[in-house]
């Protein structure tokens, strides 16, 4: 079993806690001049995204967690399980639902996500900052807006509800910023 | 630079105005601190004078050699310099930093205290406020943050404390002895909820007196103090032990506790022993960190921001 000592505690670093793979955010060494020495982490849970505090012994070590994370091509849903593609090996490999979590909504076929992976099997699925999707569903178009100000919700193709101008229209290809979920531009 | 320029310039003008002596004592010694909390670094002199090797560490305070200075006679003396402990890196740490220390025959600790304030007001002059420190005892302090007497609770108090307020108890905590707990408490409960902008807390728990007097008050009490600045401990200061055979016997229990945690013995000094033997004049002496005062006289976040160079780039 690999471990980590505190003194190799960093940003990035993947490590166990409480039986999950954990990624460090930030590691703040504590020690009063004539005392004991902590590290005092702040850690993301991979699997859930939740972010804690914790705090080591310095000199104490912890499990390493066995965490890749890998650029794959998403190919398509069967209903239980979304197939990723790895594009240099064509390794394929299926994500449930509880990793897909709520990247589902911008999951469009070829688009390459990043997959976090846990001794092998994805646990979470970041898809791209930017994708372009179809507008599937939205109230027509106001003749003359061009504006943008207001806006109205769009149901695109992936089942992801924006807010666009008023101008866009149904059929319409849009970008759109995945962190934020906010409408970018026209595609 | 500048600014740690300046900041020495006002350190010397001041201590010359006061009448304390400048000293500069040697970095490498034969002997180290034996408190479990410190890992000095070792090295080996080889040549003329010891064909066989000699170990040396790099000293992590001045404090032995200003003490056999001490008891000589010399009177009052300070040093600024650098000195060295092993493992200590971070936002607020670096393993070699340079460090303000001095001494004063006749003064108890408070009497001391009224010198930084002094001290930090004439150096900070016209580059940030500072007002005498709020003092606060250690025992009140404790108990208005947790509730908690830190002279009687015990291992499980302090636990169950931490897990109640702090979060997951660290592994690998020693439990037979509170002092780590008390540690854990107040650098992740209390020292974060610190409001005054500089607080002295003095009379410490006898378990952490260091190389501080203690007093019977009518319990043992450790007339050690630190100074907070900020929320950020800038110095630590005792009413010197100048007991040669209590000296010995802590210096024997740091080692008992060094050889449990699987720390390296260190030889004790014998030669600030027979200092002490001699006699030390009744004094109180205070270690400043130099760096952390610049930062937070330049209001930095990071203590290499403070350093000309910092570990990453020696």
């Amino acid at each position: 079993m690999a471990t980590y000592s505190t003194n190799e505690f960093k940003g990035g670093l993947k490590i166990m806690l409480d039986g999950d793979p954990c990624s460090i955010i930030e590691n703040e060494f504590v020690k009063p001049g004539k005392g004991q020495a902590f590290n005092r982490v702040k850690i993301r849970n991979l699997k859930t995204g939740r972010v804690i505090e914790r705090t080591f012994k310095s000199g104490e070590s912890v499990e390493a967690a066995d965490v890749v994370e890998t650029d794959m091509q998403y190919l398509y849903s069967d209903g239980e399980f979304w197939h990723f593609m790895h594009p240099d090996t064509y390794e394929q490999l299926a994500a449930g639902e509880s990793a897909v979590a709520d990247a589902v909504k911008w999951l469009k076929e070829q688009d390459v996500c990043l997959v976090t992976l846990w001794n092998g099997v994805p646990i979470s699925v970041t898809p791209p900052n930017f994708v372009n999707l179809a507008i599937a569903e939205t109230d027509p178009g106001v003749r003359g807006d061009t504006s943008g100000g207001g806006g109205k919700p769009a149901t695109l193709e992936t089942g992801a509800v924006v807010r666009v101008p008023l101008f866009v229209n149904t059929g319409e290809v849009i970008k759109v910023d995945t962190r934020t979920g906010e409408y970018v531009g026209r595609a | 630079m500048r600014l740690r320029a300046r900041l020495l310039g006002r350190i010397r003008a001041f201590f010359a105005q006061q009448d304390v002596l400048e000293v500069d004592t040697p970095l490498l010694s034969r002997f180290a601190a034996t408190d479990p909390a410190l890992d000095s670094f070792r090295t080996q002199y080889l040549g003329p004078g010891a064909p066989g090797g000699l170990q040396l560490y790099l000293q992590t305070s001045p404090e032995f050699f200003m003490k056999r200075l001490l008891a000589a006679g010399s009177g009052p003396i300070y040093q600024v310099g650098h000195v060295f402990r092993n493992g200590e890196y971070g936002g607020r740490h670096n393993p070699e930093f340079m460090m303000l220390e001095w001494y004063r025959p006749g003064l108890g600790h408070h009497a001391l205290m009224d010198e930084i304030d002094a001290l930090l007001a004439f150096t900070l002059q016209g580059i940030r406020d500072y007002q005498p420190a709020r003092r606060v005892a250690y025992r009140d302090w404790f108990q208005d943050h947790t509730g908690l007497d830190p002279w009687s609770s015990d291992v499980p108090a302090l636990r169950d404390f931490v897990e109640r307020n702090v979060g997951a108890v660290p592994v690998g905590m020693d439990e037979t002895r509170p002092s780590p707990w008390l540690d854990l408490v107040v650098t992740h409960w209390i020292e974060p909820r610190i409001s005054d902008p500089a607080l002295f807390v003095f009379d410490f728990p006898p378990a952490q007196a260091a190389l501080a007097r203690l007093r019977e008050d009518p319990v043992p009490v450790a007339e050690r103090f630190e100074l907070y600045f900020d929320g950020i401990e800038l110095a630590n200061g005792f009413h010197e032990l100048g007991d040669a055979a209590e000296q010995r016997s802590r210096c024997e229990a740091d080692n008992r506790l060094r050889e449990r945690s699987g720390l390296p013995a260190i030889p004790l000094d014998e030669y600030l022993l027979a200092a002490l033997a001699h006699g030390l004049p009744d004094s109180s002496g205070v270690a400043l960190g130099f760096d952390r005062l610049v930062m937070l006289a330049a209001d930095l976040r990071q203590i290499s921001a403070a350093l000309p160079f910092s570990l990453q780039r020696v």
